[in-house]
């Protein structure tokens, strides 16, 4: 139950009832968009979103500024580490 | 797949577990014992075990397994009541899937359908009140369960179904909040846990400041994080760096998921349709107070509840049954004196066997059975 899955908002259906078309890893299915569309974020506005499914709602648009972030923090402390290391084990004779 | 395979990366976790290593001894604690962190959350659980997370990390960090499974905490008598409502001839019955093997004092969900109860497992609440239109001289029931992440969509189905003005469509409202089952755990004098990892999804209902309590009240750091193995290693990090510093705090590790303020559209409809039991039952738990929603009047014509009668009955588990145990993190799944012998995913005895999200089920199917059996051999010897 906890268990989302991206997809990718491809056409709106019926925009009075928040429903689109959402693809989701080469699917394509109905989903309401009810819990993301706003005045500030119109259905519309929506195709091309990633947004996370879950049980047939897109529950929240990823924010892909957000997951390049959060994976250049991580690639940064793997080169961190890996500098010290080669600090640490560098042959100085 | 995008926003899942780079949550996979194996580089990012040998940099995260390198990380763990190096902070760990600066904890004091740890000399004489190790770190207990409880991750919630079902679907964490699944995660920790699908991807060998727990024999990644040092010995010096163990990780308790919370009661964060909606299906599990079942307790036997609701199932009870699907049954009874689902063997109505006028009723078609529609769950999601996992609840069906959940079993009941007689049986479970697919052994009545296999009886002949119309019983459907659906994959979206809007798919059982599309039943609903195209049946309307049959009553179609949905089995509404799971924490705050699918009070929404259930809340969402039923506003669209009094818009529609559809008369044969109602729930049977199981929906258990998070924030009371935390506050149990922590309450309790046997746990001793030294940081939280957060239902990410809860909280990208919700938002973070239901969550502030854990770090303010109880000081104990809690973040809150995503589900792929990525997420599961950065948390642990992020919680390993808060108590090397002498910090608790909440943090959101999800942030690409999760928005401060949570889902606001969400919570609105939850708002309308929803409000809190004084008590809700939760097997092996007992009864916790406000820790279920029921229907409000204003939409009790969606009450399964009120529209139809049911046993209603407190049904304890069999007495073997360890269950309640290993939902409040006391035992290990494989601790428990049925564990791989009367009890397995094909003939489970509790729903911790049963769902997907189940501690046990993880440790049966994820971990090393040998091992497991091994460990549970010298344990009762």
């Amino acid at each position: 139950m906890c268990l989302g899955i991206p997809g990718q908002v491809v056409e709106i259906i019926d925009a009075a009832k928040h429903l689109a078309k959402v693809e989701i890893s080469g699917v394509r299915r109905q989903i309401s968009l009810a819990c993301i569309v706003s005045d500030s974020h119109p259905i519309e506005s929506c195709v091309g979103d990633w947004v996370l499914v879950h049980v047939g709602f897109a529950m929240s648009v990823i924010n892909e500024d957000e997951a390049r972030k959060t994976l250049e923090l991580l690639m940064e402390l793997g080169e961190a580490q890996k500098e010290l290391e080669a600090m640490q084990s560098s042959e100085q004779n | 797949m995008k926003y899942v395979d780079e949550f996979r990366d194996p580089e990012l976790a040998k940099t995260l577990l390198a990380e763990i290593e190096r902070l760990l001894p600066k904890i004091k604690t740890t000399s004489q014992r190790p770190l207990q962190i409880m991750e919630f959350c079902g679907g964490h659980t699944h995660t920790i075990f699908r991807y060998g997370l727990e024999q990644l990390l040092p010995k010096t960090i163990e990780l308790i397994h919370g009661p964060g499974c909606p299906v599990c905490v079942l307790p036997m008598g609701r199932v009870d009541d699907c049954i009874a409502l689902a063997e109505r001839p006028e009723v078609i019955f529609t769950t999601f899937g996992d609840a069906m093997r959940v079993p009941g004092s007689r049986k479970n969900l697919l052994q009545a359908k296999a009886d002949g109860a119309d019983v459907r497992m659906v994959y979206s609440p809007l798919d059982a009140l599309e039943l609903a239109k195209k049946n309307p001289d049959r009553e179609v029931i949905f089995f509404a369960l799971g924490f705050e992440t699918t009070m929404p969509s259930t809340a969402l189905t039923v506003l669209q179904a009094a818009e529609d003005n559809v008369k044969n469509f109602s729930l049977f409202c199981n929906h258990i909040t998070t924030v009371p089952t935390i506050k149990a755990i922590l309450d309790s004098p046997s746990m001793q846990l030294d940081g939280f990892v957060a239902p990410g999804h809860v909280s990208m209902v919700v938002g973070e400041e239901p969550f502030h309590f854990v770090a303010n009240l109880y000081k104990k750091p809690i973040v809150i994080t995503g589900f792929e193995p990525i997420d599961i290693l950065q948390s642990l990090w992020l919680l390993i760096k808060q108590i090397a510093e002498g910090r608790c705090q909440v943090e959101n590790q999800y942030a690409r998921v999760v928005a401060t303020g949570g889902n606001s559209p969400g919570l609105a409809a939850m708002a309308s349709v929803f409000e809190l039991r004084d008590y809700f039952e939760w097997r092996g738990l007992g009864s916790i107070d406000q820790s279920g929603v029921k229907m409000t009047e204003a939409y009790s014509h969606f009450d399964a509840e009120k529209k139809f009668s049911m046993p209603n009955l407190k049904v304890a588990d069999p007495e073997l049954c360890q269950c309640g145990e290993v939902l409040r993190g006391a035992i290990k799944p494989w601790q428990c004196q049925l564990f791989g012998s009367a009890c397995t995913p094909e003939t489970p005895m509790g729903a911790l066997m049963v769902s997907s999200e189940g501690a046990c089920a993880a440790y049966y199917n994820f971990g090393n059975l040998q091992e497991i059996m091994t460990l549970k051999e010298k344990s009762i010897s």
